[in-house]
């Protein structure tokens, strides 16, 4: 047992990919023992980012995903051939040690094994048991297939992304992937809070797409309340939008190629301090000193703000309007943000984990940090049965001998 | 009130980055109060208004952020004010503040004064760039966060002269909040077996820094940087389009066709058209059938497999011209293909499915003579249902 705030809780964890091994990242970081179990016939390869790009080097194959170590650090990896009675009943035996059972496959599979939450609340009275699918498993669309892209776009996410006359432009990653996880994330421990303080388990099935429509409160409200539904002529035009309104808003281009400086002028003393830094006739004119004007003649003014921005360092512009009490900032290449600026690395943002295979290879760390019990991401994401031995020996009570006896058997 | 932390009492200070958070929070049952100026909070103004009518109680932002909330007034550079805010500090297990760094503090109101009189406390402080970070005290915003910290890189257009792009809904602080939620519930976790509480420092933009998928952690292990593809992923070299423009104008996300059993679905659901004859690859089509799986490895080797992925692809926009996007995305999931219609926000509570579920929550507004569709609660515990959703605190609501 480690020193996190969560040090006192095992999960026995079937998640996988970002959706799910999300979730338990947070937790194996905040110090539980993660238990991620593995199928030894196929491999692992339920979890398709196991081999999958980008790679660190030239070598391929199950053990070199880095997207597959970034989601599972701090986590023990065990094989487990559920196909086989006693992998059944090893599993059974784990669920009886572990204070939650989580997973994201498709709806039904664990039930399929015959692990379905009656039978784990057989097993064990109090057990957790978290399932996040794409569309939830009750309801017309129960057995839809989903990933990060499918349940961004009819959650509502995906729309919200784009400008005038063009399609939707998305966000360019599976944010609900992340953002799934992190939901399932609250989910367990919400779930673990209930249970510490009155005895209870229950089984929370996770909707991700449903998670994702929680995203978009106001705008729906507008088109509730307004009869103003987003989907209209003009919109989204989402670098413009702002809640408040803000003009100039948007994202202008900068000097070089594909380079651009986001830049949001939030109130009229705002618009003085911009108007000083630029230090041209046209910023001086005193109409625009005024909010409703500016927002009023906003194509004009994203004009004039587009010549002047143009040729410049957005790095040098983003600091001398920061400076001037005006919010702007560079829009970040990766290597920007996370070599470029000091601010990152000294934040621990990055922690370096020694894997097993790839070596030393740095991870997304956790954006906060604790007075008390803070994060720690020390350990690479498992090899495939890393941890049989540790886990079936310590958690489990089995002899070296019967952990051989398991492996001979083709059980784990 | 019900849900899994009933009985937990939480205290907003009003802000920004902090609203979601005690949003969540309400969501999940606790019992969460702001504090907010006498005049009302400056998010009171936040466009936009019901009925278009700016008034400190019809900003629809304030009303979904704010909604499961009660509210006190409480100036904090006031002795009264201050003397309110302790108070009520003095009898939460969570305060949840973005005032920015040392903010509270300078009014004797920080972490550190309210710890030291209730060291079970958990204290939740998000800033836009954590609290060490000078550029916390400076103005930020949605979009100059996501821009920095690294969504916008990676969303946009395969056309790089037009702009990068900022999704929309405010996830800047909504991924904050997330994590600010996770962190606390950790402390809360930790708490029943040490009774002791902490200090949170959230940091909005590294948040965004770790909620970008491949181009962190991409660059991370292989230094690839990523470029921007239209509603797609943004990749270190260039990938096929994803979404599909139907009949009536609005796109479905959906992967190209990959496995045999797909291949036969698609010329099945042609034939069932009536428009085998006028789609042109139907025999190439028809020959994915046979096979059971076609990896990326045997596409490279074999021409013809090369042909029944283009034929497969171009089915889909086939069926795209002369569907809507609904009848695609139902059509294509109910055959086994994962497909995703993009809806705008507002559909999301009109479609069947989430009806089903009882997704969207209905609550009174007296002012407005009817009731209003909320977004649903992004997760329910069968164990402890919530309660229902009470609407944002007036001005002449607060106590």
């Amino acid at each position: 047992m480690g020193t996190g705030a969560l040090a006192h809780i095992r999960i026995c964890d079937f998640t996988g990919q970002l959706a799910g091994a999300g979730a338990t990242k947070f937790l194996a970081a905040m110090g539980a023992e993660v238990i991620r179990i593995e199928d030894p016939v196929t491999q692992g390869r339920w979890d398709i980012l196991r081999g999958a790009p980008p790679f660190k080097d030239k070598r391929r194959g199950s053990e070199f995903g880095s997207g597959f170590n970034n989601h599972n650090v701090n986590k023990l990896g065990i094989t487990l051939n559920l196909r086989t009675d006693k992998g059944k009943e090893l599993l059974a035996e784990l669920v009886r040690r572990s204070d939650a059972v989580t997973e994201n496959f498709a709806p039904g599979v664990l039930e399929r094994w015959g692990f379905g939450y009656s039978h784990l609340k057989e097993l064990k009275e109090d057990i957790l048991y978290v399932s996040n699918c794409g569309f939830g498993q009750v309801g017309p669309y129960g057995t839809f297939k989903s990933w990060g892209p499918i349940a961004q776009a009819v959650c509502g996410i995906t729309f919200t992304s784009g400008l005038p006359d063009l399609p939707p432009a998305g966000w360019g990653y599976s944010y609900m992937d992340h953002t799934g996880g992190y939901y399932m994330a609250i989910a367990i421990l919400a779930g673990l809070f209930w249970r510490a303080r009155t005895g209870e388990g229950q089984w929370i099935d996770m909707s991700c797409t449903e998670a994702g429509a929680a995203l978009c409160g106001p705008a729906l409200l507008d088109a509730e309340v307004n009869g103003r539904p987003l989907r209209r002529p003009g919109s989204p035009n989402s670098n413009r939008n702002a809640w408040p309104a803000m003009a100039p808003h948007g994202i202008y281009a900068t000097d070089g190629e594909d380079n651009w400086l986001a830049l949001s002028v939030q109130d009229d003393a705002q618009w003085q301090a911009f108007a000083t830094v630029v230090a041209e006739p046209w910023a001086a004119e005193e109409r625009w000193r005024h909010r409703d004007v500016r927002l009023d003649h906003q194509d004009e003014l994203d004009e004039l703000v587009t010549a002047w921005t143009a040729g410049r360092d957005r790095f040098a512009l983003a600091e001398q309007l920061r400076a001037a009490g005006v919010a702007a900032a560079p829009v970040q290449r990766p290597g920007e943000r996370i070599d470029g600026d000091p601010a990152t690395a000294a934040f621990g943002l990055w922690p370096t984990v020694d894997h097993a295979a790839m070596g030393e290879i740095r991870v997304d760390g956790l954006p906060v940090h604790f007075s008390e019990t803070d994060w720690a991401i020390t350990e690479g994401g498992p090899l495939l049965a890393m941890h049989n031995d540790d886990v079936y020996h310590r958690v489990l009570g089995l002899s070296p001998s019967e952990i051989d006896g398991l492996r001979a058997e083709g059980v784990i | 009130m019900a849900g899994p932390l009933q009985g937990i009492t939480v205290v907003e200070v009003a802000g920004e980055l902090s609203a979601y958070t005690g949003k969540l929070l309400a969501d999940l049952g606790a019992t969460v109060t702001l504090i907010e100026p006498t005049a009302g909070s400056p998010l009171r103004w936040y466009e936009p208004f019901a009925g278009d009518q700016p008034d400190p109680d019809r900003s629809l932002w304030w009303w979904h952020y704010q909604a499961g909330k009660a509210s006190v007034a409480a100036d904090l550079d006031t002795a009264d004010g201050a003397a309110k805010a302790r108070a009520l500090f003095a009898g939460a297990d969570v305060v949840v503040e973005s005032a920015g760094p040392g903010v509270l503090d300078a009014l004797g109101l920080g972490a550190a004064a309210a710890r030291a009189a209730r060291p079970e406390l958990i204290w939740v402080s998000i800033t836009s760039h954590g609290a060490q970070d000078p550029r916390s005290a400076q103005p930020s915003t949605d979009l100059t966060l996501l821009a920095e910290g690294g969504p916008v890189w990676s969303c946009g257009y395969d056309d790089h002269t037009i702009p990068p792009v900022r999704g929309g809904g405010g996830q800047a602080g909504h991924t904050a909040g997330h994590y600010a939620t996770m962190s606390l519930l950790a402390a809360l976790l930790s708490r029943q077996l040490t009774g002791r509480g902490q200090v949170i420092d959230v940091n909005a933009y590294a948040a965004a820094n770790v909620t970008t998928e491949m181009a962190s952690y991409g660059y991370l292990a292989a230094r690839s940087t990523v470029q921007r593809q239209t509603g797609r992923h943004a990749s270190p070299r260039p990938t096929q389009p994803t979404q599909v423009i139907c009949a009536d104008g609005a796109y479905v996300n959906t992967g190209p066709p990959r496995h045999g059993k797909d291949f036969g679905e698609l010329a099945g659901w042609l034939e069932q058209l009536g428009l085998e004859d006028e789609f042109d690859e139907m025999g190439v089509l028809r020959l994915g059938l046979e096979l059971e799986h076609i990896s990326m490895a045997q596409m490279e080797e074999h021409d013809l497999v090369g042909e029944i992925f283009a034929a497969g692809r171009a089915a889909m926009f086939f069926l795209a011209e002369r569907l809507t996007a609904y009848e695609l995305f139902l059509g294509l999931q109910q055959r086994g293909m994962p497909a995703g219609i993009i809806y705008s926000p507002e559909e999301v509570a009109a479609d069947p499915h989430f009806e089903a579920r009882h997704w969207a929550r209905s609550v009174e507004h007296p002012e407005l003579g009817r009731t209003v569709r909320y977004t649903g609660l992004p997760v329910t515990f069968p164990a402890t249902p919530a309660g229902p959703l009470r609407p944002a605190p007036k001005l002449a609501e607060r106590a």
